[in-house]
């Protein structure tokens, strides 16, 4: 068997031993139940007391925003497990020793780096999976609304996870995990408050403050990825209407996104490149 | 020929610090290497250098011929690390089958090698059980396996028999042995010097990363010696006669002591006091240790 796919099943098979896959699916299942009750409450409230009339685009409105805080959710649960489970995963094997039986043996240390990688984008995939799907069936099977270009937006959230997940992992050759957990943090912080920013400078027609927004979605596009996916999921009258938590006024372009994924793939070059150069 | 290890002024440098200085050693294919030397003379970090664990500084080195940072040559190689961890949540048996599939092996060839492997290290009935729940000489036993399970030509063991007890110990030094018969060039870094002493062929003193000497072990019987006698109703002239074959003769009643210069003059002193008319009760030759030799090539301040 390949070397990378030996690493990867390994990865993906520690996970599942150490309980973490186990833990996620538990309290999944949980956010799940806790999410679908909530609808049906605020379905029940919805119908009780809007005219019987109500017409089918303000329904599908408040749909929508319930949808989106649930996807947005999902979103930092994804890139917060994204982190979690690559923070420690060089930082931790160098740290103790494990690496050195490992990387000692007839294997490029680019394919251990790859092997974890492929791991964890395995993990994250499932993980959104369950998560993202729930959301979106128990929304359409309780009221048969569905958002438009699901499939994309879901993509656009697993990008970000992988994003999020490679600079840990990036960050994690060269450092310990904790300064890792804290740096992607940090930086998920910095590009979280920039996109703010730029929401109220689109709103404000400020040109200026959209680019204090632009450049730290360049910092670190994780942010900038979710306010497109909102962008593809949100109806369209939203878009018109306003700024709401979950959606966007200010709408990344492609180029971002064309950005993130070569950001992502040239975090894996250099995490190759520092892993491969470093002494153990 | 090719040498198993061949490393030509091998230097790191961390910092300020050369932890080795200037690395310069053969060791011959199928032979058992010993690598002595005190706390901090730069064992393991040579170690590293030669697996490529860490990247030399300046300096050279070969491993089967192949220069270091050769892929290919791993294949080759076992590894037992000093204060190693492994994936503690594997069992031992997953964790011999991970470590095989790394090394290349196949299916088929790789569960016989572990049935083979967790036999001879004594673990056969802990197959299923997690790592986690090993004693430390348990895992210095799985680590053992795992450094074997390619059929090695060339196998590095730091401290093999850390935290072993004595049955562990003869273990690993049996293991050595059918390994040096099967012709494996084993590289052996260890503090205890009795181990050294019956399993290598020959050793090398370092000191701040550097040989002071080589000395082969076998040879070690041939120089410098002592000899002991118990004899009685010997004259002062048959005492001054000692003196022909070595120095030091020191009397204490009937204990003569004296440093000889091999082994091969026993015999004769022994023919000599008997035609002397000396009663011989007993003649014990006193081999110069591996630790006075350590002493005397490393120092007392070795450790400093």
């Amino acid at each position: 068997m390949n070397s990378t796919l030996i690493i990867a099943r390994l990865t993906f098979r520690e996970a599942v031993r150490r309980r973490i896959v186990l833990t996620a699916l538990i309290l999944g299942v949980c956010f799940l139940v806790i999410y679908s009750i909530g609808i049906h409450l605020i379905i029940g409230q919805i119908s009780q007391v809007a005219p019987p009339a109500l017409n089918q685009g303000a329904q599908s409105e408040g749909l929508n925003f319930l949808l989106m805080a649930g996807l947005y959710t999902i979103t930092f649960l994804s890139i917060a497990m994204a982190a979690l489970i690559s923070a420690d995963t060089l930082a931790g094997e160098i740290n103790s020793g494990t690496i050195q039986t490992v990387v000692t043996k007839p294997v490029r240390r680019s394919d251990v780096v790859l092997g974890k990688w492929l791991g964890f984008a395995g993990l994250l995939a499932l993980y959104l999976l369950l998560m993202a799907g729930g959301v979106i069936l128990s929304m359409g099977l309780q009221t048969k609304y569905f958002a438009p270009n699901l499939l994309r937006g879901i993509g656009l959230i697993y990008l970000e996870s992988l994003v999020m997940m490679t600079v840990a992992l990036m960050l994690s050759s060269r450092f310990s995990a904790l300064a890792t957990g804290g740096a992607v943090f940090g930086l998920y912080g910095l590009a979280f408050i920039g996109g703010w920013v730029e929401q109220f400078g689109s709103l404000m027609h400020s040109q200026t403050t959209i680019y204090v927004g632009i450049v730290s979605s360049l910092i670190f596009p994780c942010e900038a990825i979710w306010r497109r996916a909102a962008f593809e999921m949100q109806s369209p009258l939203s878009g018109v209407l306003g700024m709401s938590p979950f959606s966007a006024i200010s709408v990344p372009s492609g180029l971002m996104i064309v950005y993130a994924v070569i950001y992502a793939l040239v975090a894996l070059a250099l995490t190759f490149s520092i892993f491969s150069h470093r002494d153990l | 020929m090719t040498f198993a290890i061949e490393t030509n002024q091998l230097r790191k440098v961390f910092g300020d610090n050369a932890a080795v200085k200037s690395l310069t050693l053969q060791v011959q294919p199928g032979e058992v290497f010993g690598f002595l030397g005190p706390n901090g003379a730069g064992k393991t970090t040579s170690i590293k250098m030669l697996l490529s664990l860490i990247a030399p500084t300046s300096g050279g080195a070969s491993l089967l011929g192949a220069p270091l940072g050769d892929r290919t040559v791993r294949s080759r190689i076992g590894f037992l690390p000093e204060h190693f961890r492994f994936h503690d949540w594997l069992s031992a048996e997953e964790f011999l089958a991970l470590h095989g599939r790394l090394y290349g092996m196949s299916d088929q060839g790789l569960r016989q090698r572990i049935n083979e492997l967790l036999e001879m290290v004594g673990l056969a009935p802990f197959r299923n059980k997690q790592l986690r729940t090993f004693s430390k000489g348990m895992l210095q036993r799985i680590g053992l396996a795992q450094a074997l399970l390619n059929n090695p030509d060339l196998v590095f063991l730091d401290e093999p028999t850390s935290g072993l007890d004595p049955v562990g110990r003869r273990l690993v030094r049996d293991i050595i042995h059918d390994l040096r018969r099967k012709g494996t060039c084993v590289f052996l870094n260890s503090h205890l010097l009795s181990e050294i002493e019956v399993t290598c062929d020959r050793v090398a003193f370092i000191k701040h990363g550097e040989v002071i000497q080589v000395v082969e072990l076998k040879t070690l019987e041939d120089v410098k010696a002592s000899v002991t006698i118990r004899a009685k109703g010997m004259s002062s002239e048959t005492i001054a006669g000692l003196s022909q074959w070595g120095q030091d003769v020191r009397v204490d009643d009937e204990h003569i002591s004296m440093a000889i210069a091999n082994e091969m003059a026993l015999p004769d002193i022994t023919r000599y006091l008997v035609a002397q008319g000396a009663d011989v009760f007993a003649v014990t030759p006193q081999r110069l240790s591996l630790e006075e030799l350590f002493i005397q090539i490393v120092g007392t301040d070795g450790s400093l």
